[in-house]
């Protein structure tokens, strides 16, 4: 599905090079949903980037569904869910979520049953002309998930949705989350900085380091598809996150510089 | 110390004295209204008392009273000067200026070279004192108001053009890569996302341009005019002591300045309902 | 968007000024040439263009005519002589400047008046408002004339028209100064136990300047208008508004532009060294690093 191979990243930037990613290699396989996670600078909001073609890489390789990630992107193989929900003020939900479909050329009639499918999907029935400052923040960055449901990609690139949310919003968008992902089987490239997020969302873990920005390890996680927020108390649960925990406090102490 | 006199300091402090129990009162719109009304109303009273208890020359500064009088006695000429300078030369130079303007915004919106030049020369012309064109402007154009429209023209071009490059690039850069991630074309990158975002800076340049092409107008009169138009009835009145209808033509001038600009922000309340400004 | 100097954006600035320049003069040969024919027989076609851009009396004098005598009026005549661009900038100069520094500190008067007296904010800030959107420039010729005739002349009548031109951006600008400290400082300055003066010299005030200097760009270079447009009526004897006119009654075109581009010039300066002000007490007070 995707497949990343090498990657090297700087930025040239006013105070001297940034070196974002180095050598990350990675392959997500069909109907997965990873984390990256990380602190700050430590490249998993550029990786995110660079898969969707919105960067490129210095050196290396990536393929999307077997493309390269800018012929990916003139595909409209994926949908992309900033961490502000950037809709449009001047649009209503269901005007935001037809956006999409108007620029790639769908008809009145589909555009219509595909906007009514995925309000309904995220549970935003009743609220397709309200104006998104209307709307409280976990509602909006739904109604920014449904935008990027409307269209047929498999993919979905999320970075940090639900960073901007109080903790009781986003456990419950978490577990709504993980319903869509069973129902549509896409797959899902998730970065966060929460490590409960990560470990609960994830069937698989990528921990990133900053300075230089690279991959520290990568956990399979052991836990079942079908999960509910009752599994964060279990043991399996609390090994994984240790797990990440010594992944992330092992790429701070060999920081260059 | 004549009556007028003691009436004009009874009035002034009894003015200010129900402005101020008002001003502590609960506000609603009717009183965000009404105070600065009353104000307004209390200084027409202090100035006609004024000009009748220090017995005022009314070749000097005439009385309210006698200006309304003039202003309905004269109101087809008042009507003429109207459309000749504001209709005629603020109007149509206020339209051609702010259209080129946002077209060139828009046709050099891809060109960054051609911004990083023009945006500073922009800022530096709108400065300028560009109603001292107006005597160049008639030598070209004529004493009739195409050379008034063409000074407007001038004098709106560059505020507006700034305002609406501005408006044009500070588009939220996420929102501008999620258009990336639809491949969308420029075009509709420019016609769904960037246009609707620039509508607060294009409505900025907008209502600031109407006090402009007002001025514009009426001032490049000043220099040279048939014998209509409000510029050329205030320097002539002016001239002949008649300041009634100085007055009453300035009257005039606010008004349609208030109505133009408000009208601008109606729209604007209408067209960019959405910006945080306009609501609560 | 003032920095002249250092900045990156030089080059395209340079480019188009060029092309400017060059479009003029390519424009001032079809603009002249009615002139030329007919004070003119038989040119060739390089005479026709080199007479284009050197009559005495031209439809569109070309910039090296207008530099010429700008240098001509301003170092080769006596400062005070009459035909000296010198002496008549230095007459509009005065006015402005004299009209600017009343109406700014009237302004910060006022909006001080405004911002801590509910009934001034109610009762005069919405007229403060309505009169942006009047032309008030129209009340110049009345100014003059009014004040003339109880015999005050000169300076004053234009500095007033200047004065309050520059009186109006400077209360709205310092209002909105004046109030852009946000709710946490003013609560801060609360559990202090801070006076209303404290709040206003040490937080209020500081907060302001950004604002006031923004005000003080578009003041001054209004108070320029102000004083050109008040030397109009009175006969147009000195100042550079004066010129201008005396240009269009003697049909000496080049004389216009002159002054025009003296005028311009002044303009730019003074809202230069405002420039220059903000950035240096901006700098001090580490608003802008």
């Amino acid at each position: 599905m995707i497949s990343v191979e090498n990657v090297d990243l700087t930025f040239e930037t006013n105070d001297g090079p940034v070196h974002a990613l180095r050598e990350v290699s990675l392959e997500v396989k069909e109907g997965d949903f990873v984390s990256f996670i990380g602190p700050s600078g430590c490249g998993k909001t550029t990786l995110l980037r660079v898969i969707a073609a919105l960067e490129s890489p210095t050196t290396g390789n990536v393929s999307v569904n077997n493309m390269v990630p800018d012929d990916a992107r003139k595909a409209r193989e994926y949908g992309y869910v900033f961490q502000a929900a950037g809709l449009y003020p001047w649009r209503t939900v269901s005007g935001n979520i037809k956006l999409p479909l108007e620029i790639m050329g769908y008809s009145s009639a589909e555009k219509e049953e595909r906007t009514k499918k995925v309000i309904e999907l995220v549970e935003l029935k009743g609220f397709e002309k309200k104006f998104p400052w209307q709307l409280s923040g976990g509602m909006q960055q739904r109604a920014s998930i449904a935008r990027a449901l409307a269209f047929d990609a498999n993919i979905l690139l999320m970075d940090e949705p639900f960073g901007a949310l109080d903790e009781i919003v986003r456990d419950r968008l978490n577990g709504e989350l993980l319903n869509l992902w069973a129902r549509t089987k896409k797959t899902i490239c998730f970065v966060t900085h929460s490590i409960p997020e990560a470990v609960f969302l994830s069937t698989k873990i990528v921990v990133m380091s900053p300075r230089p920005g690279r991959i520290t390890d990568v956990i399979e996680s052991s836990l079942p598809a079908k999960r509910d927020l009752n599994i964060r108390d279990s043991s399996e649960f609390i090994k994984i996150a240790q797990r990440v925990r010594e992944g992330l406090k092992a790429g701070h102490l060999d920081e260059d510089l | 110390m004549n009556a007028y006199l003691i009436l004009f300091f009874l009035v002034w402090i009894g003015g200010w004295w129900i402005n101020i129990r008002l001003s502590h009162v609960e506000q609603s719109r009717f009183t965000k209204v009404l105070i600065p009304a009353l104000f307004g109303l209390v200084v027409l009273f202090m100035w006609e008392l004024i000009v009748i208890g220090l017995e005022v020359n009314p070749v000097l500064l005439p009385a309210p009273t006698a200006i309304i009088v003039k202003f309905s006695n004269s109101l087809s000429i008042l009507w003429i000067d109207f459309v000749q300078t504001l209709i005629k030369g603020a109007l149509s130079g206020y339209v051609l200026g702010c259209g080129a303007a946002f077209l060139t915004a828009v046709a050099i919106d891809k060109f960054d070279f051609l911004k990083r030049g023009l945006l500073p020369l922009g800022n530096f012309v709108s400065a300028l004192p560009i109603v001292g064109m107006a005597p160049i402007f008639v030598m070209w154009f004529g004493f009739d108001w195409e050379s008034k429209c063409a000074i407007v023209v001038v004098m709106v071009f560059f505020p507006m053009l700034v305002n609406c490059v501005q408006g044009l690039e500070l588009v939220d850069h996420s929102r501008q890569d999620l258009m990336k991630t639809y491949n969308a074309s420029y075009t509709e990158t420019l016609l769904k996302l960037r246009l609707p975002s620039a509508m607060p800076f294009i409505f900025n340049g907008l209502k600031i341009c109407s006090t402009l092409a007002l001025i514009g107008a009426i001032v490049a009169e000043f220099f040279g005019s048939p014998i209509k138009g409000m510029g050329f009835r205030i320097s002539s009145e002016v001239g002949r002591f008649a300041l009634d209808m100085v007055w009453a033509e300035i009257f005039v001038a606010a008004l349609a300045g208030c109505l133009f600009y408000g009208l601008i922000a109606f729209i604007e309340r209408r067209i960019t309902f959405w910006h945080p400004s306009h609501q609560k | 968007m003032k920095n002249f100097l250092g900045n990156s954006n030089i080059i395209p600035i340079s480019v188009i000024v060029f092309f400017i320049v060059a479009f003029w003069y390519l424009a001032a040969i079809p603009m002249n040439s009615e002139k030329v024919s007919r004070q003119f027989k038989n040119l060739t076609f390089k005479e026709h263009v080199d007479k284009s851009w050197n009559l005495k009396k031209p439809k569109l004098p070309t910039p090296h005519q207008i530099v010429n005598e700008i240098i001509k009026t301003t170092f080769y005549k006596k400062i005070n002589s009459k035909r000296s661009l010198v002496y008549h900038g230095w007459i509009t100069l005065k006015a402005t400047l004299a009209g600017f520094i009343l109406g700014t500190i009237l302004g910060i008067l006022l909006a001080l008046g405004i911002v801590h007296n509910r009934a001034m904010d109610f009762s005069v800030m919405p007229w403060v408002i309505a009169s942006q959107t009047v032309p008030i420039l129209a009340i110049a010729p009345m100014i003059i004339v009014v004040m003339n005739s109880v015999g005050v002349t000169g300076l004053l009548p234009k500095a007033i028209i200047s004065m309050y031109l520059s009186f109006f951006p400077v209360v709205v600008g310092m209002v909105k100064g004046l109030r852009s400290p946000d709710q946490m400082q003013l609560d801060q300055m609360k559990t202090w136990s801070a006076t209303q003066n404290q709040t206003l010299w040490r937080l209020r005030f500081p907060s302001s300047l950004p604002y006031l200097f923004a005000s003080l760009k578009v003041g001054i270079a209004a108070s320029l208008i102000g004083a050109i447009v008040g030397e109009l009526p009175s006969g147009a004897i000195s100042g550079l508004g004066a010129r201008m006119l005396a240009g269009t009654y003697y049909g000496q075109t080049v004389m216009i532009w002159s002054a025009l581009f003296a005028a311009a010039i002044l303009a730019a300066t003074l809202v230069f060294l405002i420039s220059f002000l903000q950035n240096y007490t901006l700098k001090k007070m580490a608003i802008v690093r």
